[in-house]
This record gives structure tokens, C-alpha cells and sequence, in this order.
């Protein structure tokens, strides 16, 4: 605190020397090297947190020195009205990871500081919320910042072997509650995108920072949401629904009208539905109240998994 | 932890511009306005009391006076504004009003390009391209007119509601707390008069809606549901099944919370899960076929096939005059 203190109110730079002998805490070094030490690790910390330390020759001295430029070490003028005030707030609240969360937080502290009233707004009605939670995420936002290639071990789906990829990430997206890492993909030649919870292990950069650069006019959020939804093949069954169940298929059918099975009342009904494999998943899965009349191919794999479950040949 | 020195800084060099600006602040409110307890920020004034400018005479240290539990700053150092937000505060917090400017119906989108615009600027933020990108928008759902409007008027809500986990439609009136959108769905939070607890009701499983002539008042005990841990929590006391996944349905490890993943030979898994409802695991083991067996427990296990059985045993009895 002290050493911000002296840096930011000085305009001539001052060496270590002299800011060992007017800083407290310096003074107390018990040896050089225990100074350059502490004075080193200060240095990194201030860095750390974004101070801007500037170096530069201390007037006649030999050794450079040290200072804070005050005009970009300090927040400018800033005046929020309420409802841009309260945006801000609802923003600060979106993150629900304690790394992004606590830096919205830091954030709104040095705003309140500059006199910006970010509370006097009510918690609004509607309130988003992104997760953030995979280890990989930090590594590969420090890589895109930097401009540099990432390399790191990837499932194409989570049975699949892990393959290393090497990638020139453009940005990552949060897309309907899912982290996607978007850029070029060295060994494919080609845009990829690829999901960030599947990453085994660690995330490496590699080349020099700056080489990566993201091209014009790419939409990363359109990238994403075009490879996020597969286009879905629907077509109509018809089933057969027992009264008073399987209401999750019966909210999206249409009753053709009623028929009783194995002495069971029930509803004939029509419903779209997407492909075979996960319909007949969905279908199977209610069990006796369920049972598919058309087409063949759904009646065919909804048996299969039944005889599978009932542990007979499917 | 708060009171750890890499926290501690940058809140002791934003406390001096925060007292400037509220001469006579309560230390209470300050304390919140930089979510550390009362205690902590008077230990933070007692050391800023002893940090000022070299001499660090009595004229050069930073000077407070306190007045009953309200401070102000008499001498402040030099240190009269706030530090520029770091990169990592200035994207945290530019990502996510990007991410409301971008979704239509969360707040005026006009106020949050203003005030995007204000911050990029004050942050000194190259700001065209971003590595992080939000999209909040999830799929249009059809109660989400009627869910704000009650919002909104502050009305109590009839809602049909299909729950999953029962396969069960019910009818209830529930009093609405907030809209949340978390993991790219849409939840109503509302004080469920039935249940007599606070509910998260997704959207698109709301089948009909009336709004109700009468307030929405939920009781003052009604509290926010906590998701920063994720929507579904697993409650110690909910039985655990240890199912093992074939390769084909570890998806399923993926898509519900478990507990640990044992990789196995050939790309299988073995998990443990937590279920609340026992019909609920066995439509999900039922519906996986060969794909997924059951090793605990037992009755699980005993109830997929007895329900497999009854099933194939009543397709059998379909007329032909309907199959066609």
C-alpha cells in the first residue's frame, strides 16, 4: 500500500535504492538480497492486479527507476444513470464461478469507489446465471488473450478415446449452458469446435503469443449454435397410451381415440417424434403404458431394448 | 478468504476514493458495498491509517475520523480514485452485459448498451473482439409471455404443470418469485401454494397458464433457490444406484449429475447416481435398453425387468386390425 503510495505521488522515477530507504518495510531488510526479494515480489504483485508500473531513468542515476503513471492507473470519470447502473449489477451477477464471480465483483468495488451507485436499483424479475466450472476454461482464455495455440486431449463423445488436438482458439462460448472452444484446428486444417468439458487433462500454449489472430467477420456464438443442434429427422407414430400415464408422451399428442389393450383402457394417439433411436428410448422407457403401432422401425427397436432390459436376447 | 493479502490490497487502494466520495458512510455499509464483514473492514482502516507518503509524518499518513459507527477521510494520500478495473474484472464484466445486450426480454437492451459503452470506455477495453462469448438465449416457450406478465403486475399464477420426474401433470397456483435463466433453460421460481415451498418450474413444461386476480405474495421465509452449485443437488438421503454404462449411454454421466465415474474396459463406465424417485431411475434404465445394467441395488434392478416383461408381454396383444 505504502509503495503504491509513494510511486503514484512521485513524477520522477525513483530507484530501488531510494525506495528501500523511504519505504517502510523496505527499511527493515535485513540484507540486499532480502530486499531485492521482497521488492521483486511487490513489483509482480502491483503487475498482478494491473497497476500500471512504469520504468525509466532516474535522472542522473545509473540504475532505472520506478513509478505509477496516475492518468492510466486511475478509473475516469464515470456516471451511470439508474437503469445502466442496475444492467451493471444484473451483469456482476451472471457468473456463478467463483473466478469470474469474484472479478465482477472487484469490478463493481472500483466502481462504487468512483462514487457509481450500482445497488440503489431493485433485483430485477428475470435473472440469468452461467456456469463456469470446467478446469479448462482459465487455461484456454488466457491462450485466446494471448493469441497463442493451445494444445490439450479431447473425447469427440464421452466414450470416445481421447485424441490431442492442437488448436488456434479464437474465443470460448457459453452456449445454452454448455463451454465451447472455437478456432482453427492444425492437425485438421479446418474451424472446429469443441467442447470444453470434454478436455482430459491439462491445456498447454504453444508458439509465441501474438501468432494466433482471429479472422474478420467470424461469428463465434453462430459458429456454435450451428454445430450445437443437429438437424432433427422427425416423422409420425402412432401409439397406444394406458390412461392417467405416460403423460409426457401424451402432452405433445394428438387422440385419434380410445382402444383398450390387454384389458386396459387407454388413448390411440399420433405424435411427432425425432429419431428412432431416442424415441425409442423415450417410448421404452415407459414400459407397459406405452406401446408403439406404427411405424415398424420404432415398434422394432422399442422391443429390442425391452427384451434387452428384461434381460432376454434383444 | 477475505482477509488474504492478494484481496486485501485491491479493496485497502478502492476504500480510500469509496470514503472520499461518502463522507460519514456508515462502517456497515461499507462493509457490504465490499462484501467483507464489519470486522475485517475496520481492521482495513486501521492499516490504511498507517500507510500514507514518505516522511509518513502526521501530516502524510492518511487521516480518518470516526463518529459514533461512521467514518470519513480527512487526509487521503493522493489515492483519490479508484484503480482502473484489471483486464480480468473489465471481461467478467463485459462479457456478461454483452451477453444481456444480446438477449431480448432480460432488460432493456438499450440501458445495457449504454452502460456497455461507459464501462468499455472507462475500462480502456479494446473491445471488438472478445475471448469469451455468452449466449443466453434459450428456446422461445410459449408461458413466457404470461410467466413476465405476472412478473411483472406481481400476480399470482395458475399454472398445468408436467413435472418429469413423476410423469405426472398437476394443476397448482403458485406465487412468482423470479425467472432464472440457468444451464440455457428458463425456470419460473415461485412459492408453490401446494407444495408450500419454492419451486423452480421450467418452461417449457408449463402446459397452460391463467393469471390470477390477486397478488403474488410469497411468505417472507420463501428464499431464492441457491444454483451456483448447479439446478439439481443431490440430497444426502436420496438412494444411490451404481449403474454400468456401455458406450453408447455415457452420455447419460454426462447429461445427469453423478457421483464418480470408474472408467471400465471398452469404453464403458460405472457411475453412481442419486435418483429421487424410483420411477423415474427405472423409465431412464428401462428406456436404455442393453445399453446400461443395474448393479445396485437389487430392487431397481428386479423392477427394470419386471416392467420390461410386462411391457413386451402387452405389445403382444395389439389386434392386427390396428398395426394395419
Amino acid at each position: 500500500m505504502n509503495l503504491v503510495l509513494c510511486l503514484l505521488s512521485t513524477r520522477q522515477y525513483l530507484t530501488a535504492e531510494r525506495i528501500r530507504r523511504i519505504v517502510p518495510g523496505y527499511t527493515d531488510a535485513p540484507s540486499d538480497e532480502a530486499f531485492f526479494r521482497m521488492f521483486e515480489r511487490d513489483k509482480a504483485e502491483l503487475r498482478d492486479l494491473g497497476i500500471p508500473l512504469e520504468t525509466g531513468s532516474a535522472g542522473f542515476e545509473v540504475a532505472e527507476g520506478y513509478r505509477i503513471a496516475r492518468r492510466d492507473y486511475e478509473l475516469p470519470d464515470i456516471d451511470l444513470e439508474p437503469d445502466e447502473a442496475a444492467a451493471v449489477a444484473l451483469a456482476a451477477r451472471l457468473w456463478d464461478s467463483p473466478q469470474l464471480a469474484g472479478a465482477a465483483q472487484g469490478a463493481l468495488h472500483k466502481l462504487r469507489a468512483a462514487g457509481v451507485d450500482v445497488d440503489a436499483a431493485p433485483a430485477p424479475a428475470v435473472q440469468p446465471r452461467v456456469r463456469a466450472a470446467e478446469p479448462a476454461l482459465a487455461p484456454l482464455i488466457s491462450a485466446v488473450q494471448a493469441g497463442r495455440a493451445a494444445t490439450f486431449s479431447h473425447r469427440r463423445h464421452p466414450a470416445a478415446e481421447a485424441a490431442q488436438r492442437t488448436l488456434e482458439p479464437w474465443g470460448v462460448v457459453s452456449w445454452r449452458g454448455r463451454w465451447y472452444v472455437i478456432g482453427h484446428d492444425r492437425d485438421r486444417d479446418a474451424t472446429r469446435c469443441f467442447r470444453v468439458s470434454r478436455i482430459v487433462g491439462p491445456v498447454r500454449p504453444v508458439g509465441r503469443a501474438g501468432a494466433v489472430r482471429r479472422p474478420g467477420g467470424v461469428d463465434l456464438l453462430q459458429i456454435v449454435a450451428g454445430s450445437a443442434e443437429p438437424p432433427v429427422a422427425s416423422y409420425t407414430a402412432r401409439l397406444w397410451l394406458a390412461d392417467g400415464h405416460a403423460h409426457g408422451l401424451r402432452r405433445q399428442a394428438r387422440v385419434l381415440g380410445r382402444l383398450a389393450l390387454d384389458g386396459v383402457d387407454g388413448d390411440l394417439v399420433e405424435v411427432t417424434l425425432p429419431a428412432v433411436d431416442i424415441a425409442a428410448r423415450w417410448v421404452a422407457g415407459h414400459g407397459q403404458d406405452a406401446v408403439v403401432i406404427e411405424p415398424a422401425s420404432l415398434a422394432d427397436a422399442v422391443r429390442s431394448r425391452l427384451l434387452a432390459a428384461a434381460g432376454e436376447v434383444g | 478468504m477475505p482477509g488474504g493479502v492478494a484481496d486485501r490490497l485491491p479493496r485497502l487502494l478502492a476504500l480510500v476514493p469509496y470514503l472520499l466520495g461518502r463522507p460519514g458512510v456508515p462502517i456497515d455499509e461499507a462493509a457490504a458495498d465490499f462484501d467483507v464483514t464489519p470486522r475485517q473492514l475496520r481492521r482495513d482502516l486501521e492499516l490504511l491509517w498507517m500507510c500514507g507518503l514518505p516522511g509518513y509524518g502526521p501530516g502524510d499518513l492518511i487521516d480518518l475520523s470516526f463518529e459514533g459507527d461512521t467514518v470519513t477521510v480527512t487526509f487521503d494520500a493522493g489515492m483519490r480514485r479508484p484503480l482502473r478495473p484489471s483486464a480480468a474484472e473489465a471481461t467478467a464484466l463485459v462479457v456478461a452485459l454483452r451477453a444481456l445486450a444480446e438477449t431480448p426480454g432480460v432488460v432493456d437492451a438499450a440501458a445495457v448498451r449504454r452502460a456497455l459503452a461507459k464501462i468499455e470506455s472507462a475500462a480502456g477495453q479494446a473491445t471488438e473482439q472478445q475471448a469469451v462469448v455468452v449466449g443466453l438465449a434459450t428456446r422461445e416457450e410459449a408461458a413466457l409471455t404470461a410467466v413476465r406478465d405476472a412478473l411483472d403486475r406481481r400476480r399470482a399464477l395458475w399454472i398445468r404443470y408436467y413435472t418429469a420426474s413423476r410423469d405426472a401433470v398437476s394443476e397448482r397456483t403458485v406465487d412468482p418469485m423470479r425467472l432464472l435463466l440457468v444451464e440455457g433453460n428458463s425456470y419460473l421460481e415461485a412459492w408453490c401454494r401446494s407444495a408450500e415451498a419454492v419451486r423452480l418450474f421450467r418452461l417449457d413444461r408449463i402446459e397452460h397458464t391463467a393469471t390470477r386476480d390477486e397478488p403474488a405474495v410469497p411468505p417472507s421465509h420463501a428464499r431464492p433457490t441457491d444454483v451456483s452449485a448447479g439446478l439439481f443437488r443431490a440430497e444426502p438421503d436420496q438412494p444411490v444406484a451404481t449403474l454400468r454404462l456401455a458406450p453408447d449411454a455415457r452420455w447419460v454421466a454426462e447429461y445427469y449429475p453423478v457421483d464418480d465415474v470408474e472408467e471400465v474396459d471398452g469404453g464403458a463406465a460405472t457411475v453412481r447416481m442419486r435418483y429421487a424417485d424410483l420411477d423415474w431411475m427405472v423409465r431412464l434404465v428401462l428406456g436404455l435398453g442393453g445399453d446400461v445394467s443395474v448393479l445396485e441395488p437389487a430392487e431397481l434392478a428386479e423392477t427394470v425387468r419386471e416392467r420390461a416383461r410386462a411391457a413386451v408381454r402387452r405389445s403382444l396383444h395389439l389386434p392386427f386390425s390396428v398395426t394395419g
